[in-house]
C-alpha cells in the first residue's frame, strides 16, 4: 500500500495530534479545566470513531512499519478508553492547577498517540521509538507538580531507570539487526521459523529486549521504580501509568514474543515463568505492609502484572486470550481504584490508609465503588477481575503449568488480605471527624463508567470473551 | 416445569436486598418488613418444592441456560434428594434468623441487604449444577459474611472476620483449580456436574487424587475438618446471634454438601482411596471437638466446638461407603442445622439479658426462666443424642454405617457421644440449676418473638426423632443411587 493510502489508517493519531496542538494554543487564552477537558475528551471520541476497521488482508502500512490487525485494534480501543477516563479523572483532580492544564492535556494526548503507534508497530525500531516517546512524556507527567519534591524525585528515579532499561533494549535490538540484517518483525519471523539462529545468541537478545519491556510492565526485577513513582506522581498520572504503559508493554511483549519469536518459545518459557512467580510474590508480599494507599496499589499492580504474565508464559491461544481479558479487566478496576483514591484525597488531603477509617459513613457511594474495585482485584466472582484470573489459570491448567497455577492461587490469598484491609478500614472502623467537600462531577462520571464496566464484564462475559477471542489473531 | 421456581428461590432474597437499598435508612420498620417478607416467601416456595418433590432420586426442577458459551459455562440449576433438605433448612433458618435479627441495633439497612445477599449465595450453592456457577455462589457467600461478622460482631470481630475470609478463600481458590482440572480432563470439556458424573470414572488414579485434594481443601475448611477448624470458634463467637445461626446451620453444610455432590460421585476411586483418612478425621473431630467443648467457660464457644464434634459424624458417615452411613451423614447435616441453630438462638437469648456468656456466672435460672429452661433442655438433649429426638437418629445411623467398615474408629467415636452428654449436662447444671445468681434476679423469661423462632425448630427435631422417615424418604433414593455408583454397600 502506498504511503498516501496508508495515511487513512492513522487518522486517529492525526486527530489526536491536531487536538493536542489546538489545546496547547487555546490554553494561552482559556485556562478553564472543564473547557479544555471537554475538548480533549471530544478529540478522544473523534479518534475512536475514526479507528480503522480490521481487514481480511492486513495492509502493509508505511513500508511495513505499522500494521492494522485486530490485535492492535483491541489495544487501540483500550488505550483510547484509558485516555478518556484519565481526562475525566484529571478534570476532577484538584492538585492539578488550572494554569498548566493545557500542557497536561497536550502531553496526555501525545502519550495516547505514542501508545497507539506502539501497539500497531511491526518493526523493532518503530516499537523502540514509540515506546521512547511514551517514556519521555511519562517522565514529564510524573514531574508535573513542579514544586512538590516527591513528584520531582519520582520523575528523576523514573527517568534513570527508564533510560537504563530502554538502553538495554536498544542494545538488544541492535544485536537483532546484526543477526538478521533487518528490524522488520515479519522478516525476522521468517528467519526464525527457518531455524537459522543459534539458541544461545537468541536467548541473549531475548533477555535484552525483555529487560526494556519488563520496565514498562513493572515486572521483577525492573519493578523498583514503581512504588516511588506511583506515590510521588500526581494521582491522575499514577492512574495513567498503572494501566497505559502496562497495556502497551504487554501488547509489545505479545507481538514480539508470542507472534514472531514463538519458535524460540522453549528459550524463554522458564525465564518468564520465574519472572511471573517473582513478580506476583514480591508485589503481594510487600503490599501487605504498606500504609499509603497509592504505594499499596503500586505493589498490587506489580502483582497483577505477574498474573497477566501467566497467560503469556502458557503461550497458547487460551493463554493470550486470558492476558487480553485480564488487561481489559485490570484497566477497569485499576482506573476505578485510583479514581476513588483521587476523589477521597480531594477532601481528605491524605493518601494514608488509616484515614479511610469509617469512610462508609461520610461517603457511602465512593466506599461502595472502591470496595467493588478492590474485590474485583482480589478476584471475587462475579466481577471482571475474577474472569481474568479464571482465564489465565484455565490456560495454565490446560497446558499443565500446575506450579504456576498453584503459585498464582496462593498469591491471590495473600493479596486478599491487603485488599480487604482497606475495606476493613472503610466499613469496620469508626470515622474520624472530617467533613467531605463537594465531589467533582466528571470524576464521578468516570467512576460510574468503570464501575458499570466491572459489573457488566463480570456478569455478562460472553461479548467480551468474543471480543478477546477475535482480537488475538496469532494462532 | 415452566415456572423457574429454583431461580425464584435463589434470587428472591437478592431482589429484596436491592429493594432495601432504595428504602431510606431511617425507615427501619419497612426494611425489616421487606426482609421478612422475602425470606417468608422463600420458605413458602421451598415448602412447595417439598410438596411437589418426586422421591425417585432423580434430578428435578432443572433449569439449564447457556451463560458463557465459549467456555461451556451453563446456568444449570436442579435439586435432588441430596439438596432438597438443605434448601429447606436454608430457607427456614434464613426466615427465622431474619426475625431474630430484629434486635440488631445499628446500620440496619446494610445489615439486611448483606443478609439477603448471603441468603442468595447459600441457596445458589445448593442448587447449582455447573461447577463454575457453584463456585460463583460459593464465593458470593464470603463477602457478606465478612461484613456481617466484621461490623455487627463482638469485641474481636475484625480478627474473626478476616480470619474467616482468608481461611475460606484459601480453601476455595484451590477448589477453583480442581474445577479447571475437571474441565480439561473430561471429554468433551464440560463444567456440568451431571455430565462429569458420566465421564470422570475413566480418570487415572493420580489425577483423581490431585483433584480430590484440591476440592477437599475447599470443603474441609467449610465443614470444618480438623485441623482447618480454627476459624470456626472465632467466627461463631464473634458473630451476632442470627449470623452464628446461619454459620452453624447452613455454611458448615456447604462443605459437607460438596463432598456429597462433587468429591464422592465424581471422584469414585479417590473417594475409596481416602475413606480411612476420612474416618480418622471424623473421629478426631468428634472426640477432639467434644473434649475442647467440655473445657469452655464461654457458652457460645462451647456450642461452637460442639459443632466441630457433630460435623465429625458427617465425615464418619461418608467414610463408611454404606447407604446407612450416607443417609446418617446427610441427615446429620440437616439435624445439626436445626439443633445447633436453635442452640445459638438460645445462647443469644440469655446473652441479651445477662450480657455475659460465662457459664460460671449463671446459675439457678431454671426458676426464673422456666420456658427458656425447657427449651434449652430439649435442644441440649437433642444435641447430645437422646433417643426420640432428631440428633440420635442421624448419629446412630452414621455410627451403624461406619461400624461395618471401621470397628475401632467407630468405638472411639462413640466415646465422643459420652463426652458430649457430659458437657451438655454440665452446662445445664451450671445454667439452670444450683443457687440463683443474685445479679440475675431480675432476668425475664424468653419472649414471644424468640419463642416463635424456636418452636418450628423444636417441632422438626421431635418429628424427625419420632418418625425419621419423614426426612429420610426425601433422600433415600438419591443416596442409594450414589452408593450404587460408588460401589459401596447397601444396607
Amino acid at each position: 500500500m502506498s504511503l498516501i493510502e496508508s495515511i487513512r489508517f492513522i487518522t486517529p493519531e492525526i486527530i489526536l495530534l491536531a487536538g493536542a496542538i489546538i489545546i496547547l494554543m487555546f490554553s494561552l487564552f482559556v485556562s478553564n479545566k472543564n473547557v479544555l477537558g471537554v475538548f480533549a475528551l471530544s478529540a478522544i471520541v473523534a479518534a475512536s470513531l475514526y479507528l480503522p476497521q480490521s481487514q481480511k488482508v492486513e495492509p502493509v502500512l508505511f513500508f511495513n512499519m505499522l500494521t492494522n490487525d485486530s490485535f492492535s485494534l483491541f489495544f487501540k480501543e483500550i488505550i483510547l478508553f484509558i485516555t478518556g477516563i484519565i481526562i475525566l479523572i484529571s478534570i476532577g483532580y484538584e492538585e492539578l492547577k488550572e494554569k498548566y492544564i493545557g500542557e497536561f492535556f497536550f502531553l496526555l494526548l501525545n502519550g495516547a498517540i505514542a501508545m497507539l503507534l506502539a501497539v500497531s508497530s511491526n518493526n523493532l525500531l518503530m516499537i523502540y521509538l514509540s515506546i521512547e516517546m511514551l517514556s519521555l512524556i511519562s517522565y514529564i507527567l510524573v514531574a508535573f507538580l513542579k514544586n512538590n519534591t516527591l513528584s520531582s524525585e519520582a520523575a528523576l528515579k523514573y527517568f534513570l531507570f527508564g533510560a537504563l532499561s530502554t538502553g538495554i533494549m536498544l542494545y538488544g535490538i541492535s544485536l537483532v539487526y546484526g543477526l538478521f540484517g533487518t528490524t522488520d518483525l515479519a522478516m525476522i519471523s521468517k528467519a526464525v521459523s527457518a531455524g537459522q539462529i543459534n539458541n544461545l545468541v537468541s536467548l541473549i537478545l531475548l533477555v535484552l529486549i525483555l529487560a526494556g519491556l519488563c520496565f514498562k510492565c513493572s515486572l521483577v526485577p525492573f519493578h523498583m521504580w514503581a512504588p516511588d513513582v506511583y506515590q510521588g506522581a500526581p494521582t491522575a498520572v499514577t492512574a495513567f501509568l498503572s494501566v497505559g504503559p502496562k497495556a502497551v508493554g504487554f501488547a509489545v511483549l505479545l507481538r514480539i514474543f508470542s507472534n514472531n519469536f514463538f519458535h524460540l518459545y522453549i528459550n524463554w518459557v522458564t525465564l518468564v515463568m520465574l519472572i511471573s512467580i517473582f513478580t506476583m510474590t514480591i508485589g503481594n508480599v510487600i503490599a501487605i505492609s504498606q500504609t499509603n494507599i497509592k504505594r499499596m496499589l503500586a505493589y498490587s499492580s506489580i502483582a497483577q502484572a505477574g498474573y497477566m504474565l501467566i497467560g503469556f508464559v502458557v503461550g497458547t491461544a487460551g493463554g493470550i486470550e486470558g492476558v487480553l481479558y485480564y488487561i481489559f479487566a485490570y484497566t477497569l478496576m485499576n482506573l476505578g481504584a485510583f479514581g476513588c483514591v483521587i476523589l477521597v484525597s480531594n477532601y481528605l488531603k491524605s493518601d494514608a490508609i488509616e484515614d479511610y477509617a469509617g469512610l462508609y459513613k461520610k461517603d457511602p457511594v465512593t466506599s461502595f465503588m472502591l470496595s467493588i474495585f478492590l474485590l474485583s482485584l482480589t478476584g471475587v466472582p462475579p466481577l471482571a477481575g475474577f474472569w481474568g484470573k479464571f482465564l489465565v489459570f484455565n490456560a495454565a491448567i490446560q497446558s499443565k503449568f500446575i506450579l504456576l497455577a498453584v503459585v498464582g492461587v496462593i498469591n491471590s490469598i495473600v493479596a486478599a488480605y491487603y485488599y480487604m484491609r482497606i475495606i476493613k478500614f472503610m466499613y469496620l472502623e469508626e470515622p474520624k471527624a472530617k467533613e467531605i467537600g463537594p465531589k467533582s462531577v466528571p470524576l464521578q462520571i468516570a467512576l460510574a463508567i468503570v464501575t458499570a464496566g466491572v459489573l457488566i464484564a463480570g456478569l455478562y462475559v460472553t461479548p467480551f470473551l468474543n471480543w478477546v477471542k477475535y482480537s488475538q489473531s496469532f494462532f | 416445569m415452566l415456572f423457574p421456581i429454583l431461580t425464584c428461590i435463589v434470587f428472591l432474597p437478592l431482589a429484596g436486598g436491592l429493594i432495601i437499598l432504595f428504602v431510606p435508612k431511617q425507615n427501619i420498620g419497612l426494611i425489616k418488613t421487606v426482609a421478612t417478607a422475602v425470606t417468608a416467601i422463600d420458605l413458602i416456595l421451598s415448602i412447595i418444592l417439598l410438596v411437589n418433590f418426586n422421591y425417585s432420586g432423580s434430578m428435578q426442577f432443572e433449569e439449564n441456560l447457556s451463560w458463557i458459551p465459549s467456555v461451556n459455562i451453563f446456568y444449570h440449576l436442579g435439586i435432588d434428594g441430596i439438596s432438597i433438605g438443605l434448601i429447606f433448612l436454608t430457607t427456614l433458618l434464613s426466615f427465622l434468623a431474619c426475625i431474630g435479627s430484629y434486635s440488631i441495633g445499628m446500620r440496619q439497612k446494610e445489615y439486611f441487604f448483606l443478609y439477603l445477599l448471603l441468603a442468595t449465595g447459600m441457596l445458589g450453592t445448593f442448587v447449582a449444577l455447573d461447577l463454575v456457577l457453584f463456585y460463583v455462589f460459593w464465593e458470593i457467600v464470603l463477602v457478606p459474611m465478612y461484613f456481617l461478622i466484621g461490623i455487627w460482631g463482638g469485641p474481636r470481630k475484625e480478627y474473626a472476620a478476616i480470619k474467616f475470609f482468608i481461611y475460606t478463600l484459601a480453601g476455595s481458590i484451590f477448589m477453583l483449580l480442581g474445577i479447571l482440572a475437571f474441565y480439561f480432563t473430561s471429554t468433551p470439556h464440560t463444567f456440568s456436574i451431571l455430565e462429569l458424573g458420566k465421564t470422570t470414572d475413566a480418570l487415572t488414579m493420580p489425577i483423581q487424587i490431585l483433584i480430590f485434594i484440591a476440592f477437599y481443601l475447599g470443603f474441609a475448611v467449610k465443614v470444618p475438618v480438623f485441623p482447618f477448624h480454627t476459624w470456626l470458634p472465632d467466627a461463631h463467637v464473634e458473630a451476632p446471634t442470627p449470623i452464628s445461626v446461619l454459620l452453624a446451620g447452613v455454611l458448615l453444610k456447604m462443605g459437607g454438601y460438596g463432598f456429597f455432590r462433587i468429591s464422592f460421585p465424581l471422584l469414585k476411586d479417590a473417594a475409596h482411596y481416602f475413606v480411612l483418612p476420612f474416618a480418622i478425621l471424623g473421629a478426631i473431630n468428634i472426640v477432639y471437638g467434644a473434649v475442647v467443648a467440655m473445657a469452655q467457660v464461654d457458652f457460645k464457644k462451647m456450642v461452637a466446638y460442639s459443632s466441630v464434634s457433630h460435623m465429625g459424624f458427617v465425615m464418619l458417615g461418608l467414610a463408611s461407603m454404606t447407604t446407612t452411613g450416607f443417609n446418617g451423614a446427610l441427615l446429620q447435616m440437616f439435624n445439626h442445622g436445626i439443633i445447633t441453630g436453635a442452640m445459638f438462638f438460645l445462647v443469644g437469648v440469655i446473652y441479651d439479658r445477662a450480657h455475659t456468656r460465662d457459664l460460671n456466672k449463671f446459675g439457678g435460672l431454671g426458676v426464673k426462666m422456666p420456658v427458656y429452661a425447657g427449651m434449652l433442655t430439649v435442644f441440649s438433649l437433642a444435641s447430645l443424642g437422646l433417643p426420640g429426638l432428631s440428633g440420635f437418629v442421624s448419629e446412630f445411623m452414621s455410627l451403624l454405617g461406619s461400624y461395618a467398615a471401621f470397628k475401632i474408629i467407630t468405638i472411639i467415636s462413640v466415646l465422643g457421644i459420652v463426652i458430649t452428654a457430659g458437657y451438655f449436662l454440665y452446662m445445664l447444671q451450671r445454667v439452670l440449676m444450683g443457687p440463683l445468681n443474685e445479679k440475675l434476679a431480675a432476668i425475664s423469661d424468653i419472649n414471644k418473638r424468640e419463642l416463635f423462632t424456636l418452636i418450628p425448630l423444636m417441632a422438626i427435631a421431635i418429628l424427625i426423632g419420632v418418625y425419621p422417615l419423614a426426612a429420610l424418604k426425601f433422600q433415600m433414593a438419591a443416596i442409594e443411587q450414589l452408593i450404587a455408583k460408588l460401589g459401596g454397600m447397601i444396607f
